[in-house]
C-alpha cells in the first residue's frame, strides 16, 4: 500500500500508547492487569520500530519488531508461569500482599 | 488512505485506555484483541504486511490466548471484578494518571520539535526481512532462540506444582 503519511503521527500515537500502558503498570494492583499493561508498552515500542522503518524504508525496523516478538513471548511465559505460583501460594493477586519476597507468613 | 490510519489510530487508543480501566479480566483482553488489530492494520498501512500477519497471529492469537487460559485456570471472575471496583478508585488513579500524562506532553513535545517530515512508504516485502534477518542479523536470530529456549524452560520449571500424596504411605520422608 503505497501513501503519504506524517510520521510524526505515527510517532505521536507510539507515544500514547506507551504512556497508556505505563499508566496501567502503575495504577492496577492486580498483577494479571500489570503484566497486560506492559505487553501494551511492548507493543508500542514495536509500532515505533516499524514506524522508522517505514521512515527510511528499510527492514531493520521490520526485524526489531520480530526481536520484540519473540522477547515478548518469552516473557509472557515466564510471567503467567510466575503469576500461577504466585496465586497458589498467597492465594491473592495482589502486589500489596506481596511486598515480602518470602511468602512464609501462612 | 489516510483517513484509514486516523480511524485505526483511533481506535487503537480508545480499546487501550478501556483495557487498562476495565474491572473484569476477560472484557480487558478483548478490548486487548481489539486494539492489537488495530495496531496491524497501522502496520499495513506503513508497508510492512509480514509483520501485520504476525501481529495477529501472535500477538491477538498466541498471547491473549495464553492469557485467557491463566485466567480461566485462576477461576477469575465476578470475585475478582469487584475487587478491582474497591482498588480502582479516583486517589489511587489519580496522581500516577497526572504524572504519566506529564511524561507524555514531555513526549509528545519533543517528537513536535523535531523536523517534520512527509514519509512516502513503500511496502517492504517479506523477502527483504528475510534476506536481512538471516544475513547481517543472524547473531540476533540465534540469541533470540536461546531466549526462546530459557523461556520454555523457565515457564515449565517455575510452573510445575508440588505432588500431593493424600495418602501416608505414598509420602516421601521429609523428616
Amino acid at each position: 500500500m503505497i501513501s503519504n503519511l506524517s510520521s510524526d503521527y505515527v510517532f505521536l500515537l507510539a507515544a500514547i500508547l506507551f504512556a497508556l500502558g505505563a499508566m496501567g503498570v502503575v495504577i492496577r494492583r492486580n498483577i494479571l492487569f500489570m503484566l497486560i499493561a506492559v505487553e501494551i508498552m511492548l507493543n508500542s515500542a514495536g509500532l515505533a520500530f516499524i514506524a522508522a522503518g517505514a521512515k527510511w524504508a528499510q527492514a531493520d525496523g521490520q526485524i526489531m519488531f520480530l526481536f520484540i516478538l519473540s522477547m515478548a513471548a518469552a516473557e509472557v511465559s515466564v510471567g503467567l508461569a510466575l503469576i500461577m505460583q504466585i496465586f497458589h501460594q498467597h492465594k491473592t493477586l495482589d502486589v500489596d500482599e506481596l511486598e515480602q519476597l518470602r511468602g512464609d507468613r501462612k | 488512505m489516510d483517513v484509514f490510519f486516523y480511524i485505526a489510530a483511533a481506535v487503537a487508543i480508545i480499546s487501550t485506555v478501556l483495557v487498562i480501566t476495565r474491572k473484569h479480566p476477560v472484557h480487558a483482553l478483548l478490548y486487548l484483541i481489539v486494539s492489537f488489530l488495530a495496531v496491524a492494520i497501522i502496520f499495513y498501512q506503513l508497508g510492512a504486511p509480514f509483520v501485520a500477519a504476525l501481529e495477529i497471529v501472535l500477538y491477538a492469537g498466541a498471547i491473549v490466548v495464553l492469557f485467557i487460559f491463566v485466567v480461566m485456570m485462576l477461576n477469575l471472575g465476578k470475585e475478582t471484578s469487584l475487587q478491582e471496583k474497591t482498588w480502582l478508585n479516583l486517589s489511587t488513579w489519580l496522581l500516577p494518571g497526572i504524572l504519566a500524562s506529564i511524561l507524555l506532553i514531555e513526549l509528545v513535545y519533543l517528537i513536535n520539535t523535531q523536523p517534520n517530515s512527509t514519509i512516502t512508504i513503500a511496502e517492504v516485502d517479506p523477502k527483504a526481512v528475510a534476506l536481512s534477518l538471516f544475513g547481517p542479523y543472524l547473531i540476533g536470530v540465534e540469541l533470540a532462540a536461546m531466549l526462546l529456549m530459557a523461556g520454555v524452560i523457565g515457564a515449565a520449571h517455575i510452573g510445575q506444582r508440588k505432588k500431593k500424596y493424600w495418602h501416608r504411605f505414598l509420602q516421601e520422608d521429609e523428616q
